[in-house]
């Protein structure tokens, strides 16, 4: 079993929710990296997310973009991303580690190649964002062969034939895409989210997690009285950008508004 | 080779194209591609875009015979397909308002746009105006400095223009942008863009609106001279008046096909905006092209004089057509461009864009070569009048 199912697993025995927060490798700075992830663990973390910059990240918005800025001029590459992800792995078997990013940095690597070093490294899956799946079937194969889950998003106007399409080629879980917009954009509709996972849910026996626009304890918890996982990202990262003249308060930082997070879906 | 089935149904030509988008868009895509198939062959879409391209575009655009300039480089015969002529001084028009036409029909409100040299982004505030649909324009911070004329034109012409200051500040940031805006408004937006890039169906939709300037070429040259033109010359930056001259042409095989990058301060250099003469293959936009890029596969800025063609990929029908053979792609630098502007404007009276220079340069290059009944046909996509501030800054001159 994966990583991420036998994370899955065990909440679902013991009736909690998947907090899944996000960070940008490589910012404020490449050291910091490993220091945060166990920081995002030690409070309440179920699985990290781990974004890999790229020049022209499409799909986020303006708080995600600046950090994958940072990142580049630090000039992070995906070696030095598995060799993050390696040094976690010393002191840490057991929480799930899926990289997202976009599909040109991997491209450079070979597909093969980089789904052989992102398993060496104890990586668990990849959501690689403008790779939808009528252009995956290669990638997939080589994900497959590592045991590396492919993870897909579903966004609110995507239609009921692709749902069925993603859902199954997707491993590990479904990331549902709350709102029409970028990571981090506005309000979530709540009655919305809820139909569509009805809806989603009917296509899979995945967990589903639910993503971009969570920004507080609040909405965390109103998304996990209807989702597996809450996704976490731009919220967390703006504790970096605010803080960049201040780096070594960024881990005391992102634990508080984790730990909150944390509570918040507990309660539910 | 069967050069006009293409591209597949997904949009690849080849191994090129293809749909690398997000799933926020591929709603918007698939929406835009259903729209595209039912109004294509439609004959009333057709009648209302021939009658916009007649009286408002003022097509067909000339094809001039360059006398004055052929017989100063002395050989083959130049002629110059006029889309400088076109309403807004550009080929630009041709596809805003197939596109607008197109919006309109899907029921969108409003339009957005990406812009580098201002070109697209007039050409879609002209349309958008002329149909009442709100327009918002994406412009690199840097390339609103360097075409502040265009920039105020849009502003007379109704159009919001937004300031894009993320990443290079140029015109893949622009579009970066554009492509936000459009997931986050996805109901009642439709997203003119400008070239034949992004994810499919836009590398196709844009090139058949294009092929006007092919079609009209072809027919143009063979009352002229009764013959087709030994060569095509145009320039590219995403590729869209190139592709729109060369489509019409493919399948003949005696003439020859050669789009010019810019090559900025010299390939050499490493700053220029040369993808398919100097770049890998990858994926940025939602297609699979040649881009410039880093062995980490980040995208490096670019540089070129020409704001329209400082764009570090290309459109994937280009990248196919030179993996195939059957477009030569070259590359001339700043000064060689700057020398052709002068070149033309002094011989023919005609003042014709940066991006077009690029072009005439490398036909300054071909036409001594060849002999004097061979004939060489151009594609001066765009007028100067927008360069004139670049050009003075060249000469050490402020207007």
């Amino acid at each position: 079993m994966n990583r991420i199912e036998s994370c899955f697993a065990d909440l679902k025995q013991q009736q909690k929710k998947a907090l899944i927060p996000f960070i940008t490798a490589g910012d404020p700075n490449i050291a910091l990296t490993l220091e945060l992830m166990q920081t995002l663990v030690a409070s309440g973390a179920d699985i990290i997310e781990l974004g890999v910059p790229f020049s022209d990240p499409m799909a986020d918005g303006p708080v995600i973009q600046k950090a994958s800025e940072r990142a580049l001029a630090n000039n992070i590459s995906v070696f030095d991303i598995f060799d993050i992800v390696r040094q976690f792995r010393q002191g840490n078997q057991t929480t799930p580690i899926i990289l997202m990013g976009y599909l040109n940095p991997i491209e450079v690597v070979g597909y093969d190649k980089f789904a052989r070093l992102a398993k060496q490294a104890g990586v668990d899956g990849l959501l690689t964002v403008d790779m939808p799946p009528e252009e995956s079937h290669d990638f997939i194969e080589c994900m497959t062969q590592y045991n590396l889950a492919p993870i897909f998003l579903l966004a609110p106007t995507t239609t009921q034939a692709r749902i069925q399409k993603i859902c199954a080629l997707a491993q590990g879980f479904i990331y549902y895409v709350s709102l029409k917009g970028v990571t981090g954009a506005g309000h979530i509709d709540m009655a919305e989210v809820g139909l569509k996972l009805t809806q989603i849910r009917a296509m899979t026996c995945l967990p589903v997690g639910v993503g971009f626009g969570i920004r507080d304890a609040d909405s965390a918890k109103k998304v996990a009285q209807i989702a597996d996982a809450v996704v976490v990202g731009s919220a967390i990262v703006k504790l970096v950008e605010v803080s960049l003249d201040q780096p070594n308060n960024i881990p005391m930082l992102m634990k508080q508004l984790l730990t909150e997070i944390r509570q918040a879906i507990d309660e539910e | 080779m069967d050069f006009m089935t293409l591209p597949d149904e997904q949009g690849h030509f080849g191994q090129y194209g293809g749909i690398f988008a997000s799933e926020t868009l591929m709603y918007a895509l698939d929406e835009l591609t259903q729209a595209y198939q039912q109004y294509k062959d439609q004959p009333e879409f057709l009648a209302e875009l021939q009658q916009d391209f007649t009286h408002y575009v003022g097509r067909p655009s000339p094809l001039y015979f360059a006398a004055s300039w052929t017989q100063i480089l002395g050989g083959a015969k130049i002629y110059l397909k006029r889309e400088d002529l076109n309403h807004t001084g550009a080929h630009k028009v041709n596809n805003t308002i197939g596109q607008a036409l197109l919006a309109k029909r899907m029921g969108k409100t409003r339009v957005i746009a990406e812009t580098g040299a201002g070109q697209h982004g007039v050409a879609t505030a002209t349309v958008a105006t002329r149909l009442g649909l709100e327009c918002v324009v994406y412009m690199g911070e840097e390339d609103m400095q360097r075409q502040a004329l265009n920039v105020y034109r849009m502003k007379l012409l109704g159009a919001k223009v937004v300031p894009v200051t993320s990443g290079s500040k140029t015109l893949k940031d622009a579009l970066n942008e554009a492509m936000r805006d459009w997931v986050t408004n996805v109901d009642n937006t439709f997203y003119i863009i400008g070239t034949v890039a992004g994810p499919h169906p836009y590398p196709m939709l844009v090139r058949d609106f294009q092929t006007v300037i092919g079609k009209e070429a072809k027919q143009q040259i063979l009352d002229r001279e009764g013959q087709l033109p030994n060569a095509l010359v145009a320039c590219i930056g995403g590729g869209s008046n190139a592709i729109g001259l060369f489509h019409p042409f493919l399948e003949e095989e005696s003439v020859k096909i050669y789009g010019v990058e810019a090559a900025g301060y010299g390939l050499e250099t490493g700053k220029h905006a040369a993808p398919l003469c100097a770049g890998k293959v990858g994926v940025l936009h939602g297609n699979r092209t040649y881009l410039i890029e880093t062995d980490e596969g980040q995208i490096i800025p670019t540089h070129s004089i020409s704001a329209g063609l400082d764009y570090p990929g290309v459109g994937p029908e280009h990248a196919y057509l030179k993996d195939t053979g059957r477009a030569n792609y070259v590359a001339v630098t700043d000064k060689q461009a700057l020398q052709a502007f002068h070149s033309l404007s002094q011989t023919e009276g005609i003042l014709p864009a940066l991006e077009s220079s690029h072009a005439l340069a490398y036909t300054m290059e071909l036409a001594p070569t060849m002999d004097k009944n061979q004939i060489i046909l151009v594609n001066l996509s765009g007028r100067g009048d927008k360069d004139i501030h670049t050009v003075a800054e060249q000469e050490g001159l402020q207007l």
